[in-house]
């Protein structure tokens, strides 16, 4: 990819970051980074897609480490979890035999695995030694009449969120707009409409608590990008009537770049919380604009609030007014929020580091002005404002569970690495066990307490070099 | 002696194979105060860090010296300068591992030149130890680059008998211990163990025993490795009475040792069998003049028992073992032992050892290779990491885990596989699964003349 390219991709006028320097498009560095580079992003962002064959052109670093690492769930093909690497060879590099190898690669892929489509992820080897990744891309395609896709996302070209845009500027270059979607069923007495949902992953199966409710609402998704999606449901987002940003600004691009080119309203939502899982049904209805929908979702948003308020009152004995540090990215810095408080819990922080100035507003409103906000998060950190605030438990993402574990913390994974799903009105039940699971567990007193053997209550005499051993204990 | 079949296609698969990176890292993980920094993209690293993390449900300090564009091609030896100067400044560790990666090697980066760089630029940093391995991903595995740092941090930090005269001997109750990669924090603790039950004192190269063994200690966060080897010990491995290496791929780093030092070496190819286990613990009785104590006897005895106990599910088993070189020969030899015998061996990368894996053929690939070779072969059970998870599942057939990674299975990280107790278990397991496999049942028959009606 060349450096101009690059420079567009970070150019992102949707996003609120555009106009400072943050941590989402700054430099790394050396010695002091956290995070995955451009290839981990892209990767992550479009391995959810369940029937494409996905092979990493490569050394094996890239892919070996990597492959079948995330929660995301499909309802139907498994193609997504098989690892595919070209796994370069020391020979490869010195004589130039990267692109041949892929081109085979990609053969194979077809012939054994009969994919849809074959999507190609470019790594720093052959991006630096200057295989034409595209070429043979094209090439292979017209060969064998399997669309070919690549992703050109060296590690180098920058940091995850740049992967990110990488793989949703490659959906739009490649994929969407290649077919039209399936005629809409007629034997419905309501009317259809269709929506795309961008950046939902569908971890753990998370979605699966959330499609029942379109499907009453006679809202159709399109596609996913990318939680359990298929190749041919990509190819059909440019018809949505609206798109919905889930929880992310990872693909804002695609949502933005529709919208310039096919007029589709997009908005930004999330469906962790009571809260703003209705606030998300009710912007779609709004924004399609039909008050017949209208209704029938204010209908179905009383409807399972009510139920899950009674289901809720279970855990809410067991988790009111304990106290959480909240450490997480963007959008969650809030949704979650009134997910928590929702459930009769106080928090005492968040984390503010990919939050833009809205997100932040919005952390006001249901913290009140003083919230503390968390700009740095390192470990020591993040341990400090423990302590100082008497967090009873760290919500965050995997990498800081140890972290959390290791300071004898309760601590409660967020995100995408997690076993269980949150999403939506049945999702918070789920939520509110882990909680309470964790919370009320009896390791945490018997961690917190000193080895016996430490303090047996013997006091040594030095002068008469005699251990004296307490008579009252 | 086993045929070795290479790679001949084009795709690898569900890998099975680890990078040369991952296995340096691991390595310098077990000194104390430690911390890798892999000269690459940062994604090298973060990669390298969650597949740790998931593996050993421990935090991992490592770093990345974060090529980007302008690094890569103009030249990234400034970027190991200011990684390494970032870090002492930081964290002020005892060692900084340099592994390098696919990218920085292809760029042809200096490693060796950069780290004399940051000395003359910042003296002021002399006394952390910082130490540079080649380990492009494109060759070898992790098993090759975990000794390809051992190999290094003896060639940077152990001096010659000339230099610093040492004595091989002098201390009389000091052993060397030089580990492969295959051993687990579990194994390197029995190995401590054996060596303490005859009054001596192992010091382990590395000792991710002592770092990556998932202890809660007392301070809440730190930047570099808790535990492992000291560094400032390597300075005395010329004064033990000897040497011992385990496992095939670290005998390149011991045969260093012992001529730099003038130390005996004394090499084990595996310790998962009786009689090779037998030979060890007469080698510490040898070396420390004491007898054989109770205690062990009657762990070998119970292993003898839990032989006998299992010799009825393992006997004619047939096993597929995925692993690398080291550890698909150690396993291919334990099968052996209970009267089982290796249907399909794959392994992650070329090394002398697999000519001896007791297998007919060992092929070099992937655990698609695995899969399709098991097709007409009738295997009751797979041996492999995490990822032969889904290629057993698929196979039809259960697998235990061994191996790295294994991010589904709380504690796999640190479980004991040598040693008397910790052949014993392996076995109670292994036949365990075979009875589980309800092998032998009769299909239940219907006459077709039957009354029942059901």
């Amino acid at each position: 990819m060349k450096a101009k390219d690059i420079a567009e991709l970070l150019d992102e006028p949707a996003c609120s970051h555009n106009k400072k320097e943050k941590s989402g498009c700054a430099k790394p560095k050396p010695g002091a980074t956290a995070g995955g580079c451009a290839f981990d992003g892209a990767q992550i962002a479009l391995l959810p897609i369940a029937d494409v064959a996905h092979i990493v052109h490569g050394p094996i670093a890239c892919a070996g480490s990597s492959w079948d690492n995330r929660g995301t769930r499909s309802s139907g093909p498994m193609l997504y979890r098989i690892g595919m690497t070209t796994d370069l060879t020391e020979q490869d590099v010195i004589m130039g035999r990267g692109e041949k190898r892929l081109f085979h690669s990609i053969k194979q892929a077809i012939d054994d695995y009969n994919p849809p489509a074959v999507f190609v992820y470019n790594t720093c080897v052959p991006a630096l030694v200057g295989d034409d990744v595209d070429a043979v891309c094209t090439a292979a395609e017209e060969r064998w009449g399997v669309p070919v896709v690549p992703v050109d996302a060296a590690g180098f070209y920058g940091t995850k969120n740049l992967g990110n845009r990488i793989a949703g500027e490659s959906m739009l270059k490649y994929v969407i707009g290649t077919r039209e979607p399936d005629p809409k069923p007629t034997e419905a007495d309501i009317p259809i409409y269709d929506i795309n949902l961008i950046g939902e992953y569908n971890i753990a199966g998370e979605l699966w608590h959330v499609m029942p409710l379109f499907d009453e609402l006679g809202i159709r998704i399109l596609c996913t990008l990318s939680g359990d999606a298929r190749f041919r449901e990509v190819q059909t987002m440019h018809r949505a009537d609206v798109n919905m940003m889930v929880c992310s600004k990872a693909m804002i691009n695609v949502g933005r770049k529709l919208q310039e080119r096919y007029g589709t309203p997009f908005f930004e939502g999330s469906f962790y919380g009571i809260a703003d899982t209705s606030l998300a049904l009710r912007d779609v209805a709004r924004i399609i604009g039909d008050t017949d929908l209208i209704t029938r979702t204010e209908q179905l948003i009383s409807r399972e609030e009510k139920k899950i308020a009674k289901k809720l009152d279970l855990w809410r004995d067991k988790l009111q007014g304990k106290r959480v540090l909240l450490y997480t990215g963007g959008v969650k810095s809030w949704s979650v929020i009134s997910a928590l408080q929702d459930l009769g819990m106080v928090v005492v922080a968040t984390g503010t580091k990919k939050s833009t100035e809205e997100d932040k507003a919005r952390i006001r409103e249901l913290m009140g002005e003083d919230a503390k906000m968390i700009e740095e998060g390192s470990p020591k950190a993040l341990l400090d404002i423990v302590a100082e605030y008497k967090a009873d438990i760290l919500i965050a993402g995997g990498r800081n569970m140890y972290t959390a574990l290791k300071a004898k913390l309760p601590f409660l994974d967020i995100n995408q690495e997690r076993d269980f799903g949150y999403e939506g009105y049945e999702g918070m039940m789920e939520l509110a066990r882990q909680l309470a699971l964790t919370l009320n567990n009896p390791v945490w007193d018997a961690v917190r307490e000193p080895a016996p053997w430490d303090n047996l209550g013997y006091v040594k005499d030095e002068k008469l070099n005699t251990v004296l051993w307490s008579s009252n204990g | 002696m086993a045929e070795i079949i290479k790679r001949k296609k084009a795709l690898s698969v569900s890998p099975l194979k680890s990078s040369q990176p991952i296995g340096a890292s691991l390595a310098f993980s077990g000194f104390k105060r430690a911390i890798p920094m892999m000269h690459g993209s940062q994604g090298c690293t973060a990669f390298g860090k969650v597949f740790f993390v998931r593996h050993f449900r421990e935090p991992i300090p490592l770093q990345s010296t974060a090529m980007d564009q302008v690094s890569t091609v103009l030249g990234a030896d400034d970027s190991i300068v200011e990684g390494l100067k970032t870090i002492c400044e930081k964290s002020k560790p005892a060692l900084i591992g340099v592994p390098t990666t696919g990218l920085s090697e292809t760029q042809g980066c200096d490693a060796e030149g950069s780290v004399k760089t940051f000395y003359k630029k910042y003296p002021e940093y002399e006394s952390i130890k910082v130490v540079a391995v080649s380990t492009p991903d494109f060759t070898g595995s992790m098993e090759s680059g975990f000794a390809a740092a051992v190999h290094a941090m003896i060639d940077n930090l152990v001096p010659s008998q000339e230099q610093s005269h040492t004595r091989p001997g002098r201390r009389k109750k000091q052993i060397n211990v030089l580990v492969s990669s295959m051993l687990t924090s579990g194994d390197l603790e029995v190995i401590k163990e054996y060596i303490e039950y005859f009054e001596m004192r192992a010091v382990l190269i590395p000792d991710i025993g002592d770092s990556l063994d998932g202890h809660l200690g007392d301070d809440m966060f730190s930047p570099v490795t808790t535990g492992g080897t000291l560094v400032s010990e390597l300075e005395t491995l010329g004064d033990a009475i000897a040497t011992i290496s385990i496992g095939a791929s670290i005998s390149k780093a011991a045969t260093l040792l012992s001529t730099r030092t003038g130390v005996v070496n004394h090499h084990f190819d595996h310790l998962m069998k009786l009689n090779t286990i037998d030979k060890f613990v007469a080698l510490l009785a040898k070396l420390s003049q004491k007898p054989v104590p109770e205690k062990i006897t009657r762990q070998r005895s119970q292993l003898q028992d839990a032989m006998l106990d299992c010799h009825f599910m393992l006997g004619f088993s047939k096993f597929a073992i995925a692993a690398d070189p080291d550890l698909l020969y150690s396993f291919s030899h334990l099968v052996n032992s209970a009267g089982g015998s290796v249907a399909v061996a794959v392994t992650s990368s070329k090394a002398d050892i697999l000519q001896h894996v007791l297998a007919e053929s060992v092929k070099i690939g992937d655990l698609e290779d695995m899969e399709k070779i098991s097709a007409d072969k009738k295997v009751d059970m797979v041996l492999g990491n995490s990822h032969a998870v889904l290629s057993a599942e698929r196979m039809g057939v259960p697998i235990l885990r061994m191996g790295f990674p294994q991010y589904d299975l709380i504690g796999g990280f640190q479980r004991t596989w040598i040693g008397y107790r910790g052949v014993k278990q392996t076995l109670f397991d292994l036949a365990n699964i075979m009875t589980s496999l309800d092998k032998g049942e009769i299909e239940p028959y219907q006459s077709i003349y039957a009354q029942k009606a059901d």
